[in-house]
């Protein structure tokens, strides 16, 4: 199908771009790289009053390192990061991920922003989010906020994001992107959303220090697994009596059903990627 | 009322200008405003790949791109790649090989080949299927089409 009609914004500066949704009546949307939305609209399943078009934003661009961070702009295309030495460098996690999400083509044009903004539970970005300790920064009218990951997800496409505010960057700590890092994930075809998830990142790997284990497409929102952190805080891998308190700690958690598995496979197959991103992490 | 607004582009080297509903999408405008109907036109909602054009060198769908969202930039559909023989190596051997039955996803597969050529794609066939998994072909099985881009690749490689 097509779109259903809508008023098209192209603004030229974020000062703009929230002077239109601050004043606009109806519902505005912004359009950063489409491959969500369009589909969404082309389906009417999204039916804007207007599309306000982020492209021109070149405050929402670059990568850069700062301060301790790497700040990536909400408009940064997924080919841009595989394409960044800064994320080679310095997090790497993020390139484990990338050949994960969708093919070349939308790639070419996809925003981590816009991933993070329409937070689909299957997708890696929001899970990697969590795993690197990124905040988000999101402005509107009346300021700025920053938010963590960890307080940003709240549900199935819903966020801490009101309708008023947009995403300008986001910053991942430098010591949080640290070089023990492990991505999984099992799907159908290549370039499909995943059927289930993990991303991990430790400090220290023997024993293993301060990870943070995020899953996806488990819920109805990417999930920090703190049980499963706790379960394996000090220990080493191939430690059988961690593991088997980290698998029961799998099991403590609620996880859902969606159209590829039941809740009860995704909890199969979250002990068996746990396994294999453990592996990963300190190989 | 439909929104309208006024776009530039270049289209395989051409510039014009056009007044486009802001609604149309940039396939569309492609096919019926200019005419250009190599490009197809399946899914409408990026997942078949028939409708992949090149936007200033890479990739895109052509599908989830507005008309309006083009102005100011360059495309070039698998006329303006037929043209100016970009993509006449895979083309010779899309047809050597057998390559397209129906060829309706021949245009877009014959961009996302390039895409992974010209950007140094390895004669992998594994990678080579990595890439294209955002193409669907109903018709060939796709072995033929691995074989094609694999024979391009070790060609080149040789030389
Ligand atoms: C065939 C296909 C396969 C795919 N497979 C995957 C996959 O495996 N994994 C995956 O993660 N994704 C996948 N995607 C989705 C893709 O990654 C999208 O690019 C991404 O989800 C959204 O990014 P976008 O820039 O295209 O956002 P858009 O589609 O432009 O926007 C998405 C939402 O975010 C809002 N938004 C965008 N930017 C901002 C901002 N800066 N501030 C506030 N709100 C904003 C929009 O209003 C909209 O609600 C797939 C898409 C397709 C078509
Ligand atoms: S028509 Fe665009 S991807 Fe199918
Ligand atoms: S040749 Fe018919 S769909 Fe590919």
């Amino acid at each position: 199908m097509k779109a259903a009609e809508f008023d098209y914004a192209k603004p030229r500066t974020v000062d703009e771009a929230l002077a239109i949704l601050a004043s606009h009546e109806g519902e505005v949307r912004p359009i950063a790289g489409g491959q969500s939305l369009m589909p969404m609209m082309n389906f009417r399943l999204a039916q804007p009053d207007m599309l306000m078009d982020l492209n021109a934003l070149e405050e929402l661009q670059g990568i850069r390192d700062e301060g301790g961070f790497i700040i990536i702009g909400a408009m940064t295309r997924y080919r841009e990061l595989e394409c960044s030495e800064l994320i080679a460098a310095h997090i790497p996690l993020i390139c484990a991920a990338l050949p994960h999400i969708a093919h070349a083509a939308i790639r070419n044009r996809g925003t981590i922003g816009g991933s993070i903004a329409l937070a689909d539970p299957a997708a890696e970005m929001p899970a990697l989010m969590l795993a690197l300790e990124a905040t988000i920064t999101v402005v509107s009218s009346r300021g700025v906020r920053r938010i963590l990951a960890d307080e940003f997800f709240l549900g199935l496409y819903e966020t801490a994001l009101a309708d008023d505010e947009i995403i300008t960057e986001i910053h991942v700590p430098r010591s949080k992107a640290p070089a023990h890092f492990a991505f999984c994930e099992l799907a159908r075809r290549h370039g499909d959303y995943a059927i289930v998830g993990i991303a991990i990142t430790a400090q220290e790997i023997m024993p293993m220090r301060g990870l943070r284990v995020a899953l996806f497409s488990v819920s109805d929102r990417p999930v920090r697994a703190v049980a499963i952190e706790q379960a394996l805080e000090n220990t080493s891998v191939g430690d059988a009596g961690a593991m088997k308190l980290a698998v029961q700690a799998i099991g403590s958690m609620a996880f859902q059903d969606d159209l590829n598995a039941t809740d009860k496979t995704k909890l199969h197959l979250v002990g068996v990627l746990l396994k294999r991103a453990l592996t990963e992490l300190c190989t | 009322m439909t929104a309208i607004e006024e776009i530039n582009l270049t289209v395989n080297g051409e510039r014009s200008t056009h007044r486009v509903p802001v609604r149309m999408n940039l396939v569309d405008f492609l096919r019926n405003e200019l005419g250009l109907t190599g490009s197809h036109v399946g899914c409408e909602h990026g997942v078949c790949g028939a409708c992949t054009v090149e936007v200033n060198g890479a990739c895109v769908r052509g599908c989830l791109m507005l008309a309006v969202q083009a102005d100011g930039l360059e495309v070039t559909t698998i006329e303006g790649l037929t043209a100016s023989g970009r993509a006449g190596a895979l083309q010779a051997a899309f047809h050597r090989r057998n390559s397209l039955q129906c060829g309706f996803c021949t245009p877009g597969m014959l961009a996302s080949a390039l895409e992974y050529c010209e950007r140094g794609g390895a004669a992998d066939r594994a990678a080579i299927r990595e890439h294209i998994a955002g193409n669907y072909c109903r018709c060939t099985g796709y072995q033929s089409i691995v074989d094609a881009i694999y024979e391009v690749i070790a060609a080149e490689e040789a030389q």
